[in-house]
């Protein structure tokens, strides 16, 4: 079943048409990727998704409600997170502030203690630095407060929006190790990466987006075999 | 002696300073806006305290306080709300429009004259040959009371915590669920129970009041805001202090005080060369 229905999506910047009609759906339990180069559109996508950018049309279906015209605010209390591009962690809170504003939308109070010590366990470097002021991580660490911020929400879907970005190989892995991990234990990720070849390589699907717009879709194995996608972004 | 007297007298007025600036530093750090008509607010408030001050003092400040609080918020939703994402001139001019409204409402209500507004005879303290009054300390003591009050809300409390966010990541704020329009209301309040309370203890020290009341301390404030870092709330009462000291003290020099007003703002002038973000500004990285 699709959790996440994306139909003839089109945005605008002033007169740029950056997304020029995108359709994708995120069927649950899967992990699908929007893969393409640097400026096709990733960012612009997840962002008309999560509302913080207008769309000038086409429709969003999130578990089968309209959330065309949904304040970014609100999709988070209907089981929506992202992970949004350059990490944009709150540098000036620390790690447990951070946290503790991934569960900002949580209604459950008494929960909090839990999740925590859920998150700490899976990053333990977190609860080491629990005190230190977020704007002073390294990136790698960053990437993975960024991350556990927002899985404090218990989301049904993650949105990821270049998790890997600008990190050391050692970190790179250790992020697609997470988002398999949160993949299995039940969450939904829509993942956006250039790093096309790990990113195919844990994708059940795929969608190869060119300017604007989508030219390709597959399973993760039939995108990495696919001899067009080889040459354009596995260096051949 | 008197220094010390003198140096209460500063502190004391440096807090009214604070309560202003907070409003102007903390809607500027979330809103992103510079709102002229905050100083105002300070004025409303002393009407608003004159209005039920023969009935009861009381009554009269609770009344201001709240009346302050809904004109706030009132202003930001029909004023800047619309201009949410408009130019910063734009939404600057608007400010400056609602400043000279709320003036001009004040002279058509109340005339162009002042008016005298004595909240309470509290008479002073008396030590040896010196006195302070007692309202200078009450306001020390109360400015003092709501630094900290302020200090731990924004350090503890949830929403605080959502006001940080808000001001460092609008967007990244949203995504974890925060309401950006709830947190300028809450902020916009805020700032104007702190104004009409500055009001307050304003008339505390001189009990008169006209339609352009709130210019002056509005102006003082927010160059103690931007001496101590716009945007930073630490800043505002850092700078606040130091204006009000510097202004006492100069003032109690014969042969400065006539350069008072000069003084502060040549204050103003070195600080933002040395250091263009304020005393505890931060520069922020640029977001794309
Ligand atoms: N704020 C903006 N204003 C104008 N154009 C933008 C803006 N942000 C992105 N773009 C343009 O939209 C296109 C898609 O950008 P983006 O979604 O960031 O790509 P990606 O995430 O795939 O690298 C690019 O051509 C980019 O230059
Ligand atoms: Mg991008």
């Amino acid at each position: 079943m699709a959790i996440l229905e994306v139909r003839d999506l089109e945005v605008n910047y002033g007169l740029i048409k950056a997304i020029k009609g995108v359709s994708f759906e995120v069927n649950e339990g899967e992990i699908v990727a929007l893969i393409g180069a640097n400026g096709a559109g990733k960012t612009t996508i997840m962002h008309a998704v999560s509302g913080l950018l207008p769309k000038a049309a086409g429709k969003v279906t999130l578990f089968g409600k309209d959330v065309s015209s949904t304040p970014a605010h609100k999709l988070v209390y209907q089981g929506m997170a992202q992970v949004p591009e350059g990490r944009r962690i709150f540098q000036e809170l620390t790690v447990f502030e951070n946290l503790q504003m991934g569960y900002y939308s949580v209604k459950n109070k008494g929960g909090f203690e839990d999740k925590l010590r859920e998150i700490y366990k899976s990053f333990p470097i977190l609860e080491e630095r629990k005190n230190q002021i977020a704007g002073t991580l390294s990136g790698g660490e960053q990437q993975m407060l960024a991350m556990s911020r927002a899985l404090m929400s218990s989301p049904k879907l993650l949105l990821l929006d270049e998790p890997s970005m600008g990190l050391s190989p050692l970190y790179v892995n250790t992020i697609f190790e997470m988002i398999k991990k949160v993949n299995s234990m039940g969450t939904t990720v829509l993942l956006v990466e250039q790093n096309a070849k790990k990113t195919l390589s844990i994708a059940d699907r795929a969608y190869v987006l060119e300017i604007g717009k989508m030219v390709k879709t597959g399973t993760g194995e039939e995108l990495l075999n696919d001899e067009e996608i080889k040459k354009a972004y596995l260096g051949g | 002696m008197d220094f010390l007297i003198t140096l209460v007298n500063g502190l004391s007025l440096g807090g009214i300073y604070a309560m202003i600036a907070l409003g102007y530093t903390m809607v500027y750090g979330i809103a992103k806006m510079l709102n002229f008509a905050h100083g105002d607010i300070i004025m409303v408030g002393g009407y608003a305290i004159l209005v039920f001050l023969s009935v009861n003092p009381i009554l009269a400040i609770v009344f201001s306080v709240l009346f302050c609080i809904g004109l706030g918020i009132a202003v930001e939703k029909a004023a800047y709300k619309p201009l949410r994402g408009a130019s910063p001139l734009a939404v600057l001019i608007t400010a400056i429009g609602v400043s000279y409204f709320l003036q001009s409402l004040a002279q058509i209500i109340f005339g162009a004259s002042p008016k005298y507004v004595i909240i309470a005879d509290l008479g002073s303290l008396v030590i040896g040959e010196v006195s302070i009054s007692y309202g200078t300390i009450i306001t020390l003591a109360c400015s003092i009371v709501i630094m900290i009050a302020l200090t731990l809300f924004v350090k503890l409390t949830k929403t605080g915590r959502a006001m940080i966010a808000v001001s460092e990541d609008k967007d990244a704020a949203r995504l974890m669920g925060v309401n950006i329009d709830h947190i300028i209301m809450i902020t916009f309040a805020i700032g104007s129970a702190l104004a009409s309370l500055a009001g307050l203890f304003s008339l505390l020290r001189v009990p008169t009041i006209m339609p352009t009341y709130g210019a002056l301390p509005g102006i003082k404030a927010f160059t103690a805001a931007v001496i101590g870092g716009i945007g930073s709330i630490p800043g505002a009462m850092l700078g606040g202090i130091l204006l009000g000291v510097v202004e006492c003290v100069c003032n109690s020099i014969p042969t400065v005080a006539p350069y008072t007003m000069a003084i502060e703002f040549a204050i103003l002038i070195v600080i933002l060369l040395v250091k263009p973000t304020g005393i505890l500004g931060k520069k922020r990285r640029e977001k794309v």
